[in-house]
């Protein structure tokens, strides 16, 4: 909505936190923005340049003339009886003409903002959106949210005000500009001196002012950020704060920041109001300047300047005034959505995510050997939905494609990982799981157990060593395939807006309701569902806000389900979900296990006791291994983590 | 609603008053210009000798112009001074907003607290303010301008001539119409669409959050699809209602210029139809009237848009409002106790609801009496109320029926400050605000000391210190603290978030401690502390403070199997309340959670940073 600007809006979200980064090289971001912006629409904006012309040429200068001739030529030659009304009436007339098109123009030009506001808007949003989800995890990680979503509300809205308001009044003013300067040099050169002059001054002014103004809307913007920063944290803190009976702290410390946050809006906004009525009144004593010298060079006959010629000198002198006021006050909004500019550039110059993976995940159907006892088989592709998937392996060397049926082996061989080049995360990890088989990982915070899982489906890359699933190296697996192979319920659930049905359906698009009661039913969540006010079409909202921990993790289960991998990674956290609930999800979680190769992050002893394999990590190594009596037995940590419960009684 | 706004302009009264007086300045200066200007032009440039040429006359040029110099002079320093009051006038407005709210927030209970969102307070305090602040400033610098315009221009096309002025009266009356109606169809167009915007961030916030769960299932296009079809939608919805408003300039044209032909026509008329000694309109009067032309139909454009701003800026001024209007539930009493005698804690037939109109009840009869420096456990599921159960020892809530008793006095008859600094409680939700861990220790330092700006003497700063890496030893905080390498002085993020949780946990229970508290409270407070720290912590208690009341909120069994007693909750009603050996023989749902931790069931947590 074209608002009336007053001072930078700080659009409808948050403030991005701290100060905004200034732009390094608003050249380039400018061009690379002119020709992200204009290049799909360019008809579009010649068609808005033609307008702009068409109906400066058609209001502005005809307009203005219209009165003056009506004045100096009309009425006094009808007076004397050299024209005629219908003379004057003809001229009405081809006014008239005139302005309906330049109506007409400005008309259509609003139209085709509208139209490349809002495409652009699309555009921009869609481009975001669709890089972002390509993007890494690791982008995610080293990204606060808030930062990412002020680009979909700050950044994009700076640059709708900087498209619908300051281009088109740029576009305007110049176009202004140079045709009255033309017709002001036709009038006079001499004149035009004078003014050059005048403008010059005024422009010194304006730059001054707001070179002042830009200091203080900078730190303005400081301190927003302070106090945007201060308020977050003691509102999210806020029970905290009436607990140690705070409050008058509090307000000290905040009335210290709102007085500084008062002092530079303050002095940003005087200097951005005086600017306008200092050049205004600039222009008048301009206007009684080059009156006083004109009058006096028409009187003593110098530079041939008419009297009546200098009166429409004078009239386009004021017109001249308006859009070079415009043009310093869209200054500002334009250097704003620079900033922006370079944000969202930022977003999309990050590099997704690669993936050099060639073997595919496809749907097969066993073809067994006729007449052979052992029931030998081979693997084929098929294009039904057959349930049974084979690995489709081209080998580039002798150009033979082979067919690995999709077990759910996987093997760890001597992995290395950080999430930084300095910092190792995990050291030489060595493990192998075989189809079926149930490995636990125990160990403290931060010993790297979710970090293996999130190796296994290539969240992040590994630094040396090697993963290989069904003998594959992962690395040559479509990454798409690799994980839509793999099942995982995440230490934090997240759901998304939608019935419940939909999100139990996220895991599998094209399931039917009764594939998708079926999976709920396998995870235990069916029976809360059912008492849920529309079962299964129930509106979830805010991540499943309206739903407990517990039912959250439930929906979780079920989404994984439904998926029906052949392996499971479930990483729980289970800490804040009661006894008789995690009785439940646990169940739901067993039914799941059931003849799949599943990794276990576990928290309770009973989830961990019956895995084939049981991983005590320490600081990012493996430092015991085996099934639980082994480990008992071992008296090693594992036994120390066991028996915890009784020391600590 | 706007009348309470208001009243926070305070000490910025005169800057408000001035600021529109200013601008009449100006504006008066504005309309004093053109009359000189075509003296200027008409006297001067125009002015004829006794044979009827045009031949100028300089002198009169530089004499208006003088005039003009003067009158812009004025308008300059009108206009100086609308900016400088006007800026002043809203910026402060602006900070007596964001003041009162805060302060008002810092009255709030927790039942209040409850009503409002974390993000929604921030917008309120930050964007909400900035949008009022706009639109104040706004109506302060156009509010008398524009009618002020309108009205002198108007008068002046009347007195130059009724008949032709009638026009614009007409123009005015039927740009105005035009106006309201295009800009109530785009308000409303607008009020839908906003909905659909915020719908839209909502779902890129939710992608953000939950990209894990995308990737792991291979979404990316499915969200893409999903974005794509909302944000198309959005394109639809805006286009239509900014289409809209486009229809404003065209109807502004129009108007403007068929009064200018109009008039044009019909003075032109008048002026040569008219005799020429005592003309019914003369040429300096047409373009007078000319130019008043677009004066009158401008300020009613500006008009329109001040109205834009208003409703605009109405939604924010609401959410404001609300803020400012709503009365902490819990005040001092009158005549407040400033003493706690002792830690003892009875529930006396207490009923609670968070709902005041809310029929169900959240506690239901609660009868407890505790004994100063006893331990208690309390254990139930989620949603068993416990946490309100201790919220109303220290006053966070008050019961609905009942009575609380600390130390043998009703606790709605305490100083609040007095009674929480007495009754320390960890809560479940904790935060550590940015600053060293000192910092926040020091958050529990009592304020006796501090208060009246007592400038702290480097003694009590380092007693204060001590007390603190006591409180932390306690808590098993000390030991992990001294590992790092800027020791107490590190550095915490906001919200604690490099700390684990288990460190944050101990963190909390030693800033509680520092209160040297007669009753302290601990809501599921080592969850994330590993078993062994967890025993070690409740040991230290033991040995350390035996004098203080103990109330332990646990999920794990361990945590409150050693206490003197242990509540067992369900449903907000109290199911079991004896010694460890008694529950076990006599409380079902106590025997059920003790087989399922214990027996080989036990927990491995997140434990073990050390």
């Amino acid at each position: 909505m074209p608002g009336p600007g007053s001072g930078p809006r700080m659009g409808r979200g948050p403030m991005p936190r701290g100060m905004k980064p200034m732009v390094k090289n608003p050249g380039k971001i400018l061009k690379r923005l002119v020709k992200y912006m204009v290049l799909d629409n360019l008809a579009l904006w010649i068609c808005v340049c033609l307008c702009i012309g068409i109906t400066v040429f058609c209001m502005t200068i005809k307009g203005t003339l219209f009165t003056r001739t009506l004045l100096d030529i009309y009425i006094p030659g009808i007076q004397e009886g050299t024209l005629t009304f219908a003379d004057l009436a003809h001229e009405i007339l081809v006014t008239a003409c005139f302005i309906v098109t330049g109506i007409i123009a400005s008309f259509v030009q609003a139209r085709i903002m509208v139209r490349i506001t809002q495409g652009f808007q699309r555009k921009l949003r869609d481009d975001m959106f669709e890089h972002m989800e390509s993007l890494p995890i690791r982008y995610f990680d080293s990204h606060s949210h808030g930062d990412i979503m002020s680009l979909y509300t700050n950044d994009v809205d700076t640059m709708r005000q900087m498209i619908s308001q300051s281009i088109p009044q740029f576009l305007n003013s110049i176009i202004t500009i140079v045709s009255v300067t033309i017709s002001m040099i036709r009038l006079s050169p001499l004149l035009m001196c004078v003014s050059v002059l005048m403008i010059g001054i005024m422009l010194f002014t304006t730059k001054k002012i707001s070179g002042k103004s830009g200091k203080y809307f900078v730190k303005q913007q400081k301190a927003v950020g302070a106090l945007n920063g201060f308020v977050e944290e003691m509102m999210s803190g806020q029970k905290v704060v009436k607990v140690f009976c705070h409050e008058d702290e509090n307000i000290a410390e905040f009335d210290k920041l709102n007085e500084e946050l008062y002092d530079s809006a303050n002095n940003a906004n005087r200097f951005a109001n005086i600017i306008m009525p200092i050049n205004a009144q600039l222009g008048n004593v301009s206007y009684v300047v080059l009156a006083i010298v004109g009058g006096a060079m028409a009187i003593n006959g110098v530079g041939g300047l008419a009297l009546g010629a200098l009166i429409s000198y004078l009239t386009f002198n004021r017109q001249l005034n308006m859009p070079i006021n415009q043009i310093s006050m869209q200054v500002n909004s334009i250097i704003m959505a620079l900033a922006g500019g370079d944000r969202i550039f930022r977003l999309m110059d990050e590099k997704p995510e690669t993936d050099e993976g060639y073997v595919t995940l496809v749907n097969a159907k066993k073809v067994y050997k006729p007449g052979s006892e052992n029931r030998e088989y081979t693997i084929e592709e098929t294009d039904e939905h057959t349930g049974i998937w084979a690995w489709k392996h081209f080998h580039k060397a002798d150009g033979t494609t082979t067919y690995v049926e999709l077990k759910g082996d996987v093997v760890f061989d001597n992995v290395d990982f950080g999430y930084t080049e300095e910092k190792m995360v995990l050291h030489d990890i060595k493990l192998f799981a075989t189809p079926g088989q149930k490995i636990a990982f125990v160990g403290s915070t931060g010993a790297g157990k979710t970090t293996i899982t999130n190796l296994i489906n290539r969240f992040y890359d590994i630094q040396d060593g090697k993963i290989r699933y069904d003998g594959i190296n992962v690395n040559k697996i479509k990454k798409a395939d690799l994980r839509r192979s793999l099942g995982i319920v995440l230490q934090e659930t997240h759901l998304f807006t939608g019935t419940v049905m939909d999100n139990i359906r996220y895991g599998k698009l094209d399931a039917t309701d009764d594939e998708v009661k079926a999976a709920a039913k396998l995870a235990n969540a069916d029976s809360f569902i059912r008492r849920l006010p529309q079962g299964y079409n129930t509106m979830l909202t805010g991540d499943g806000a309206n739903l407990s921990q517990g039912q959250r993790q439930l929906l979780a289960i079920a989404r994984a389900a439904i998926a029906d991998p052949p392996v499971l990674i479930l990483d729980e956290a289970t800490s804040s979900i009661d006894t008789r609930t995690e009785k439940l999800v646990q169940e739901g979680m067993d039914k799941l296990m059931k003849g799949r190769t599943t990794f276990v992050i576990a928290h309770r002893l009973s989830t961990v006791k019956n895995s084939d394999c049981i991983m005590v990590l320490e600081q990012g190594r493996i430092i015991e291994r085996g099934t639980h009596d082994e480990l008992i037995e071992e008296k090693g940590k594992y036994y120390q983590l066991y028996t915890g419960n009784q020391i600590a009684g | 609603m706007i009348k309470r706004l208001l009243s926070y302009v305070k000490e910025y009264k005169k800057e408000s008053i001035l600021t529109p007086l200013s601008m009449v300045i100006e504006v008066a200066m504005e309309m004093v210009v053109p009359l000189l200007m075509a003296s200027l032009v008409d006297e001067g440039i125009k002015a004829t000798n006794e044979a009827g040429e045009v031949v100028g006359d300089l002198r009169h040029i530089i004499v208006v112009g003088v005039f003009m110099i003067v009158a812009a002079l004025i308008g300059l320093a009108g206009g100086i001074m609308g900016g400088v009051f006007g800026a002043k006038a809203s910026t402060g407005f602006a900070k007596n907003l964001r003041k009162g709210m805060f302060d008002k927030i810092q009255t709030f209970s927790f039942k209040n607290i409850d009503k409002f969102s974390t993000a929604g307070l921030v917008t309120r305090l930050t964007t909400d303010v900035n949008n009022v602040q706009n639109a104040y400033q706004m109506i302060l610098r156009m509010c008398m301008r524009s009618p002020m315009t309108f009205v002198i221009a108007l008068i002046m096309s009347f007195t130059i001539k009724p008949k032709l002025a009638l026009i614009y009266l007409v123009a005015v009356i039927i740009l105005g119409c035009i106006l309201a109606f295009i800009i109530s169809k785009a308000m409303k167009a607008f009020e839908q669409a906003f909905p659909k915007y915020d719908e839209l961030n909502a779902s890129v916030q939710e992608n953000v959050n939950a990209i894990r769960v995308v990737k792991a299932y291979v979404r990316e296009d499915h969200e893409k699809k999903k974005f794509k079809t909302a944000s198309n939608n959005i394109y639809k919805i805006f286009s239509a209602a900014e289409k809209l408003t486009t229809f404003n300039g065209p109807a502004m044209s129009i108007t403007v210029y068929t009064c200018t032909l109009l008039i044009s026509w019909l003075g032109a008329n008048m002026i040569i139809n008219s005799d020429i000694i005592n003309p019914e309109l003369t040429l300096g009067d047409l373009t007078a009237l000319l130019s008043y032309c677009m004066s009158i139909l401008m300020s009613l454009m500006m008009f329109s848009m001040i109205f834009i701003m208003l409703t605009m800026s109405a939604a924010s001024m609401k959410r404001i409002n609300e803020v400012l209007v709503e009365e902490p539930d819990i005040v001092n009493p009158e005549n407040p106790i400033m003493e706690v005698k002792d830690g003892s804690i009875v529930f006396k037939n207490v009923n609670f609801r968070y709902n005041k109109d809310g029929k169900e009840n959240v506690l239901t009869n609660i009868n407890i009496n505790i004994e100063s420096g006893e331990t208690i456990g309390i254990i139930g599921g989620t949603g068993s109320a416990k946490s309100t159960l201790v919220n109303l020892i220290s006053r966070l809530y008050d019961v609905n029926d009942g009575t609380v008793f600390v130390g043998g006095v009703d606790v709605r008859d305490y100083d609040l400050e007095v009674l929480r600094d007495e009754v320390s409680v960890v809560l479940q939700k904790n935060v550590l605000f940015s600053g060293t861990i000192m910092d926040n220790l020091r958050w529990g330092v009592r304020k006796n000391v501090g208060k009246d700006n007592h400038v702290e003497t480097p003694r009590e700063k380092a007693e204060i210190e001590a007390e603190c890496i006591r409180a932390c030893k306690l808590a098993c905080a000390d030991e992990f603290i001294e590992k790092m390498p800027d020791k107490y002085e590190t550095h915490i993020e906001q919200g604690g978030t490099n700390v684990s949780g288990g460190q944050k946990q101990r963190l909390c229970i030693a800033r509680a401690l520092v209160k040297k508290p007669k009753i302290l409270i601990l809501d599921d407070s080592t969850s994330a502390v590993d078993t062994a720290t967890d025993a070690k912590i409740r040991k230290a208690f033991a040995e350390e403070i035996p004098g203080t009341t103990k109330l332990i909120i646990a999920q794990r069994i361990s945590s409150v199997m050693n206490a003197d007693r242990i509540i067992v909750m369900e449903d907000g009603k109290i199911n079991g309340f004896g010694t460890h050996e008694e529950l076990l023989k006599n409380n079902t749902i106590y025997r059920d959670v003790y087989e399922s931790q214990t027996g080989g069931n036990g927990d491995f947590d997140e434990g073990g940073e050390k």
